[in-house]
């Protein structure tokens, strides 16, 4: 069996400063999945083609499939477990609710943070910026049409609660 | 409103998704995040890298001694039988001396982390001799290779009547395989209790068919084995039998280990070893008047079943009996067989074969529309089924409550149909290489198993002392909102809001012997099967309350029948003040020894259906819609680009309109990818070339229309269905043919629609642009004007 030198690292995940001890051949999927519990994070394809592992780095979308765990430190993550403040849900995750975007929900977690990234940099983007924002994210339920439209209710809803 | 769509939603009764606020916060549990201790083993599937091979020996010695392998297995190493065959016993579980595709099964392993599963696999030594292979449906039909008997349907005199039409054309149309692509990979998680017993947790549309095949393989009675699945990450037909493949794997390694193992299929292994959507190659003749009267016709349908029938035969039945879509033929026949191929058993898939069947006939319509320079919109209004008569199908089922001419009229108008026909006309004089294309298609679908006995469902409903209800029922939830709408059926049977039910993960030690939920009929089954618990647990609570107030007012006794249950309380409505809340009234209930739990039953009236003739009612009632759309094709690259889409759908009285509409458009664009980009191609060794989703190219935001109006038909409730609804997963998919013939439409343009363009499904950019380049070179040869239009 191959042996692993594992490496400490440094990390903010949801707010929480985390110290790990982790094997550099990990994704920051595995880690989030299977050293932390946060399953929210979705495996879809693992090869950064579907976005089901889509997270927040530092604000940025990027798949956690594709993340190496050593690119963490230092970083900031978010997740969909972090999305929401204490009880108060963000308002992305209220209008995906209103508007039954999720079907099986498989893609809504990738979803809802590359939707998060987008209203973060431009709070009112037209329908071609929402559309381009989640092409990346693939849904084989939804037809896309709630998602988009929940995105833009979200969008109208600004200010949007700060975490 | 956003501007790209409206709707005709009615929001009061918008009930949002039973576990959406789940779903948001990532809480949702799927088979992959159920936490299990450090025990838990990593299983992994080997499969055969051949498509047909005798297997002359192989060596696990090497793999078992792997330090963290705690299991390696053969078929030798199956306590039970080697067998998961769903309905034809013709799949082994793990290959004994033969491999008849690339995919199949041959070991397990069990080890506590993947590397070390991969280090044990590439020690396994096996001696293969090659074998001859079939993989195309050309060479099956060449070589006599086929599952079962073939089936034939018909009605009339075709060949008779073919000689007598005025015009006659006949040719051949392929249709593609479709996969799933699930978001969620195959996955299985098995936990043993104590002695024999198996918990399993699957990702599966049968839960009762994945407990039957595990107790075969494990050779132990069903009653030991439970399974369980909370929600499905989508499945669309692909988990209807071939999660049984993954969870009898597991079940295997969990037993042999004796310890919890799971096993979740990559995404590259999942689209090599799981089942696609069955291609056809389908040939026709069809015989018609003047003015595009279809008379007669005969066509012949070919499936590629794969090495297996796993459910081909009702797959094919199904393309039989939607190979008239929503056209009366007089006279028709169907002959249909089920190609063996050395490729993975095709399976499931949204549509059963409807798909497949529909594109066929209305692929014809548009060649006769083309032959006689009309609008085939024209020639599908001609060939509808009537109302009072031409209404009677080639199986012998009626068309009643047809709402074809219904929405036809409101679809024109509302697409403004005539005015865009125009439009599109003038744009593809004034273009020479972007081409506007249109189509309307109309679609029927009969809704019911064809397999008679299988429209059965059963409920468990419980109340407890709190007056909260949990709902069992045999469906599952694949992202359909099947529990929503049977959390809904609760509530307003009961009266009750809706945030006191609870509808429980699906369970086979709740409610057994359950069908697949498949065939759209998911909700019409289960919601009746509810209803029933809920009925009989509403009239023993009439008859308790009844007797409790008529002991308390002597003089004025309370009937049964005026107990009635609304706005969280239960009245007397003959004597108002005798009113009681809900969850007051069941503590006292217990007092009074009531039973507060209930099981519920349904199995559909009014079907009955005679395989062997092809002749009887196969389906309960049909869904109808229609969808038109527009696209601009660049006829230089193949690229395309949907412009419009109208859908007017028919759901009944909606259960859930925002959840139907969901599934409306969910199920266009699954058929859109169905229809243009989504190509499956395997090499001439057997091996799927298109295994990732860098190969295979399913539909994103980008590819959906870019104007897109979805409607529901309104005011049309559907007699005896649960709440007069309808079902809608699968009907909406077959929406997408519109999509197909307007990308036909406007590559026909490019000859002036003088030819028939050379066309298959999907009309990918390789299809479109090949296309493209023959039109012109028959234009050359044959200038228009002078040219027929074969
Ligand atoms: S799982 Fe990371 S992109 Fe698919
Ligand atoms: S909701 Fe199922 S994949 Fe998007």
């Amino acid at each position: 069996m191959l042996q692993m030198n594992t490496l400490t690292i440094t990390t903010t995940i949801n707010r929480r400063n985390y110290t790990l001890c982790i094997n550099p051949n990990q994704t920051l999927l595995d880690i989030l999945r299977e050293e932390l519990g946060l399953s929210g994070t979705k495996r879809g394809c693992e090869i950064g083609e579907c976005g089901a592992c889509t997270v927040l780095m530092n604000g940025r979308a990027v798949n956690a499939c594709l993340v190496l765990a050593p690119q963490i430190e230092g970083q900031e993550i978010l997740t969909v477990e972090g999305l929401a403040v204490g009880e108060q849900l963000h308002s992305l995750q209220e209008a995906f609710l209103e508007h039954e975007a999720v079907h099986c929900g498989f893609c809504t977690p990738g979803m809802l943070l590359s939707a998060k990234e987008l209203l973060d940099e431009n709070p009112n983007p037209p329908e071609t910026d929402i559309r381009f924002a989640i092409s990346g994210n693939l849904c084989r339920c939804t037809g896309y049409v709630q998602i988009v439209e929940a995105i833009q209710a979200a969008s109208a809803n600004k200010p949007e609660r700060k975490p | 409103m956003p501007p790209h769509k409206s709707h005709n939603k009615p929001v009061k009764q918008a009930v949002p998704h039973e576990s959406a606020s789940k779903h948001v916060t990532g809480e949702a549990v799927y088979v992959d995040d159920i936490l299990v201790n450090r025990q838990l083993l990593v299983g992994r599937v080997v499969y055969s890298p051949h498509a047909h091979a005798r297997i002359k020996s192989f060596d696990l010695s090497a793999a078992r001694c792997v330090p963290g392998v705690h299991a390696v297995l053969s078929y030798k190493d199956i306590p039970g039988h080697n067998q998961m065959g769903p309905v034809v016993k013709d799949e082994v579980c793990l290959a004994e001396n033969e491999v008849v595709c690339v995919g199949q099964a041959m070991f397990l392993i069990a080890a506590e982390t993947e590397d070390q599963a991969r280090e044990a696999e590439r020690l396994i030594r096996i001696e293969y001799e090659h074998l001859p292979t079939i993989l195309t449906i050309d060479e099956a039909i060449a070589q006599n290779s086929f599952l079962g008997p073939s089936r034939t349907m018909q009605r009339g005199n075709p060949d008779q009547e073919l000689q007598k039409a005025q015009h006659r054309i006949k040719g051949e149309l392929r249709t593609g395989a479709q996969e799933h692509w699930y978001l969620e990979s195959q996955v299985c998680l098995c936990i043993l209790g104590e002695g024999r017993e198996m918990n399993v947790f699957s990702s599966t549309q049968h839960p009762s068919e994945t407990q039957a095949l595990i107790a075969e393989v494990l050779g132990i009675p069903k009653n030991e084995v439970v399974v369980e699945i909370r929600r499905m990450g989508g499945a669309f037909g692909g988990k209807e039998t071939q999660a049984n493949h993954t969870a009898c794997w597991t079940a295997l390694l969990c037993n042999a280990t004796r310890r919890p193992v799971k096993i979740r299929l990559f995404r590259d292994d999942d689209m090599k070893m799981t089942g696609k959507r069955h291609r056809f190659l389908s040939r026709y003749e069809v015989g018609f008047d003047d003015e595009g009267n279809l008379l007669a016709a005969t066509f012949e349908l070919n499936s590629d079943g794969g090495c297996a029938a796993d459910l081909s035969f009702a797959i094919l039945e199904r393309a039989m009996l939607h190979a008239d879509n929503a056209y009366y033929i007089p006279n028709v026949s169907v002959l249909a067989r089920v190609c063996k191929t050395n490729l993975p058993s095709n399976t499931a898939f949204r549509g059963f074969g409807g798909p497949q069947g529909m594109a066929l006939i209305e692929h014809v319509i548009d060649r006769v529309a083309r032959f006689l320079h009309q609008d085939p919109l024209e020639i599908r209004h001609k060939n509808f089924y009537g109302i009072d008569s031409r209404n009677v199908t080639h199986y012998g089922e009626t068309v009643e409550h047809n709402r074809l001419h219904i929405i036809y009229e409101q679809l024109v108008a509302s697409s403004e149909y005539d005015e865009r026909r125009k439009a599109i006309a003038a744009f593809n004089n004034s273009s020479e290489f972007l081409k506007k294309g249109m189509a309307l298609t109309p679609v029927k679908f009969g809704i019911s198993f064809t397999t008679t006995f299988l429209n059965q469902a059963g409920a468990l409903v419980n109340i407890y002392k709190d007056g909260t209800i949990l709902v069992n029922h045999g469906g599952t939830e694949m992202g359909q909102g099947l529990h929503t709408k049977m959390q809904q059926v609760a509530a307003a049977e009961f009266g009750v809001n809706l945030d006191k039910v609870k509808v429980n993960a699906t369970n086979t030690s709740k409610v057994p012997n359950t069908s697949a939920t498949a065939a759209s009929a998911g909700a019409d089954l289960n919601g009746m099967a509810v209803k029933n618990a809920v009925d009989t647990l509403k009239s023993r609570i009439a008859e308790s309350l009844a007797q409790y107030w008529s002991e308390q007012n002597p003089d004025t006794s309370t009937a049964q029948h005026s107990v009635h249950f609304e706005n969280d309380s239960i009245v007397d409505i003959e004597h108002p003040a005798r009113r009681i809340s809900f969850a007051d009234a069941m503590p006292l209930m217990n007092l009074r020894q009531v039973s507060l739990s209930a099981t519920g039953f349904y199995k559909t009236p009014d079907i009955g259906w005679d395989k062997t003739k092809g002749w009887g009612k196969p389906f309960h009632y049909y869904a109808f819609g229609m969808a038109c759309t527009e696209v601009l094709v660049d006829t230089l690259t193949g690229h395309h680009t949907i412009l419009r889409t109208d859908i007017l759908h028919d759901v009944g009285d909606s259960l859930n309109p925002q959840i139907d509409l969901g599934q409306v458009e969910g199920g266009y664009i699954q058929g859109n990818g169905w229809v243009t980009t989504e190509e499956i191609k395997w090499d001439d060794k057997g091996n799927l070339l298109t295994h990732s989703p860098d190969t295979y190219k399913i539909p994103s935001v980008q590819d959906i229309p870019k104007d897109f109006r979805v409607h529901l038909l309104q005011n049309v409730p559907n007699p005896d269905t649960i709440r007069r609804s309808k079902a809608v997963a699968e009907p909406p998919f077959m929406l997408a043919l519109s999509t197909w013939l307007a990308i036909k439409d406007a590559v026909s343009a490019v000859a002036n629609h003088a030819f028939e363009p050379s066309f298959s499904l999907p009309a990918t950019n390789e299809v479109i642009v090949l296309a493209t380049e023959d039109l012109k070179k028959r234009m050359r040869e044959n200038p228009p004007g002078e040219a027929p239009t074969q």
